[in-house]
C-alpha cells in the first residue's frame, strides 16, 4: 500500500548537508498497524512527513497504492495528502474553530456542501465519543478529548491510510490506553492502514502489527512486534528494551503499597 | 456654576460637537483603508519570509524596505510633502478630506508590521495540519493565517486607530479639522484655555471608549486557552 524504495533526505545546512535519511526500504501492508520506532532525532518524524510530502526526499520514491507520487504537485498533491488523514503530539486543532468546525475544516478545503461536510463531521464526532461536545472550543477540552476531535478530522475524508505522529505523547498512560483502542477500532472497523511514529516500545507493543526500528536515520530492523521484541538483534533495540524492563520492574514492585494504602 | 457651563455650551458645542465627529470621520475612514493597503502587506511579508510558505527572498526584502522607509519618515513631514499628492486625490489639502491620505499613507506601512506580528503567532504546526489536509496557499492564508489570528488582528486595529486619532490631531495644525484643530486654534493661537481643555478632555474621553471597546471584542472572539 505504501512503498518507500532507497529513500533519502538531506538539509542544507550552510556549505553542509546534513543528513536526516539513509537508503529507507520499506513496505506498508493495506490493513496493518505499522509502527516506527525510534529516539527523538532519529528521523521518524520525517519519515512519516515524506509519505504525504510535507518532506521532499532528495532522492528515493514514494509509491502510493502502486503509483509513484514523488513528485505529486498542485492538484494531485491535494488529492493524495487529503486521502491520508494525519495526527500530531500536540493534536494542532484550530483555535478559533469550534469542534465541529475543526472536523469540517478538510472538507471546506475540498468545498462539500455545508450540509453534508456538517452531518459527516457530527457522525465523526459520535464515533470518537464526542458528539456532545460540536459546539465547544478545543481549549475547553482534555488532551484526550482534543486527539479524539484531531482523529475524527482526520477522518473526514475518508481516508484510506492515516498518519500517527507521536499522537499519545502529550497523554498520560490511561488516556493514552484509551487512543490506542480509538484507533485500533478505526484500523479494524473502517479498515484504515496506519503508520504509527513512536518513542515508546509500550505503544508499539499496544497497537503495532509489524514494527521497523529506525536509528541514525537507518531501519536498522524490522519485523512483525512479537518476534521483533522476543528476539531483537540491534543494540539499540536490545538497550531499549532492558530499560523498559527495568522500568516495568520498578513499576510493579510499587504496585501492591499503592493497592495496600488504597484499602487502608 | 451651571450658567456658565451653559454659556460655554452655547457658544462652542457645535464647534466640539463637529470637531468630534471629524475626528472619529478621519480615524476610521483612514483606519479602513490601511487596513486594505496593509494585510495584503503584512500577508506577503509573512508568506515570503526564508522557511514560509512561499518563500522569495527579493519580494520580501523589497517590500521590507517600503514598508521601512514609509514608516521611518515623520509624520508632520509626510503630511507637507504629500500636499500636491493629496490635492490630485481628493481635490484639497485641506479639511478632514485633505487630512485622510497623508493619514493613511502614514498607517498602510504599520499595519503591514501589525498584521506581520499577528499572523507570526500563529503556530507553525497548525499550517503544517492544514497542508496535510491538502490545504492551497491561498486557503492556508484565509482559513488558517488570519482566521487563527483573530483577535490580534483586533488588539492590533485598536492599537493603529488610537494611533491615528493622535496623528489626526497633528493634522489639524494644517487645518485639518478635528478636535487637534480646535485644540491648536483656540488654545495655542487665542489663548482660549476653557475650548483648548475641554477638547483634550474629549480626546482622553474618546480614546478610553475605543480601546475598551477594542479590548471586548478582542476577549470576545478569541477562544484560546490561556
Amino acid at each position: 500500500m505504501i512503498q518507500l524504495e532507497h529513500l533519502y533526505k538531506s538539509y542544507d545546512e550552510g556549505t553542509e548537508s546534513h543528513e536526516v535519511l539513509h537508503d529507507i526500504n520499506l513496505g506498508i501492508r493495506p490493513g496493518e498497524v505499522f509502527g516506527i520506532l525510534g529516539s527523538s532525532g532519529a528521523g521518524k518524524s520525517t519519515l512519516v512527513r515524506c509519505i504525504n510530502l510535507l518532506e521532499r526526499p532528495t532522492k528515493g520514491k514514494v509509491i502510493i497504492d502502486g503509483k509513484d507520487v514523488t513528485d505529486a504537485n498542485g492538484k494531485e498533491l491535494s488529492a493524495l495528502r487529503s486521502s491520508i488523514g494525519m495526527i500530531f503530539q500536540n493534536f494542532s486543532l484550530f483555535q478559533q474553530r469550534t469542534v465541529l468546525r475543526n472536523v469540517t475544516f478538510p472538507l471546506e478545503l475540498n468545498h462539500t456542501p455545508k450540509d453534508q461536510r456538517e452531518e459527516r463531521a457530527r457522525r465523526l464526532l459520535k464515533l470518537v465519543g464526542l458528539e456532545e461536545y460540536a459546539d465547544r472550543y478545543p481549549s475547553q477540552l482534555s488532551g484526550g478529548q482534543q486527539q479524539r476531535v484531531a482523529i475524527a478530522r482526520a477522518l473526514a475524508n475518508n481516508p484510506r491510510i492515516m498518519l500517527c505522529d507521536e499522537a499519545t505523547s502529550a497523554l498520560d498512560t490511561t488516556t493514552t490506553v484509551q487512543i490506542l483502542d480509538l484507533l485500533r477500532r478505526i484500523n479494524r472497523e473502517l479498515d484504515v492502514t496506519m503508520v504509527v511514529i513512536t518513542h515508546s516500545l509500550a505503544v508499539a507493543r499496544n497497537i503495532c502489527d509489524r514494527v521497523a526500528m529506525i536509528d541514525g536515520g537507518n531501519i536498522v530492523e524490522m519485523g512483525p512486534t512479537e518476534d521483533l521484541f522476543a528476539d531483537p538483534h540491534s543494540d539499540i533495540l536490545k538497550a531499549l528494551i532492558a530499560s523498559d524492563g527495568a522500568q516495568n520492574r520498578r513499576d510493579t514492585n510499587e504496585a501492591p503499597a499503592s493497592a495496600a494504602e488504597g484499602v487502608k | 456654576m451651571g450658567q456658565i457651563v451653559q454659556e460655554f455650551i452655547a457658544e462652542y458645542g457645535e464647534l466640539l460637537v463637529q470637531g468630534t465627529w471629524d475626528t472619529i470621520v478621519m480615524t476610521s475612514v483612514s483606519t479602513l483603508v490601511a487596513y486594505v493597503i496593509g494585510v495584503p502587506v503584512g500577508v506577503l511579508l509573512t508568506i515570503s519570509g526564508p522557511g514560509a510558505l512561499r518563500p522569495n527572498r527579493v519580494l520580501h526584502t523589497v517590500l521590507g524596505w517600503i514598508v521601512n522607509i514609509g514608516r521611518s519618515i515623520p509624520f508632520i513631514i509626510l503630511l507637507v510633502a504629500m500636499i500636491p499628492l493629496t490635492r490630485l486625490l481628493v481635490g484639497t489639502s485641506l479639511g478632514v478630506a485633505g487630512a485622510i491620505p497623508p493619514l493613511i499613507v502614514s498607517a498602510a506601512p504599520f499595519v503591514g508590521r501589525m498584521v506581520e506580528q499577528s499572523l507570526a503567532e500563529v503556530d507553525d504546526g497548525l499550517i503544517e495540519a492544514a497542508q496535510s489536509f491538502g490545504a492551497g496557499t491561498w486557503q492556508i492564508v484565509t482559513k488558517v493565517l488570519l482566521f487563527e489570528s483573530l483577535p490580534s488582528l483586533v488588539r492590533g486595529a485598536t492599537i493603529t486607530f488610537i494611533n491615528l486619532f493622535g496623528y489626526s490631531a497633528m493634522a489639524g495644525t494644517v487645518g485639518a479639522g478635528g478636535l487637534g484643530d480646535i485644540a491648536i486654534r483656540y488654545g495655542y493661537q487665542r489663548y482660549q484655555d476653557d475650548v483648548m481643555i475641554v477638547s483634550v478632555v474629549l480626546c482622553v474621553i474618546l480614546v478610553q471608549i475605543f480601546q475598551s471597546l477594542g479590548n471586548v471584542i478582542a476577549r470576545r472572539i478569541d477562544h484560546h486557552s490561556r
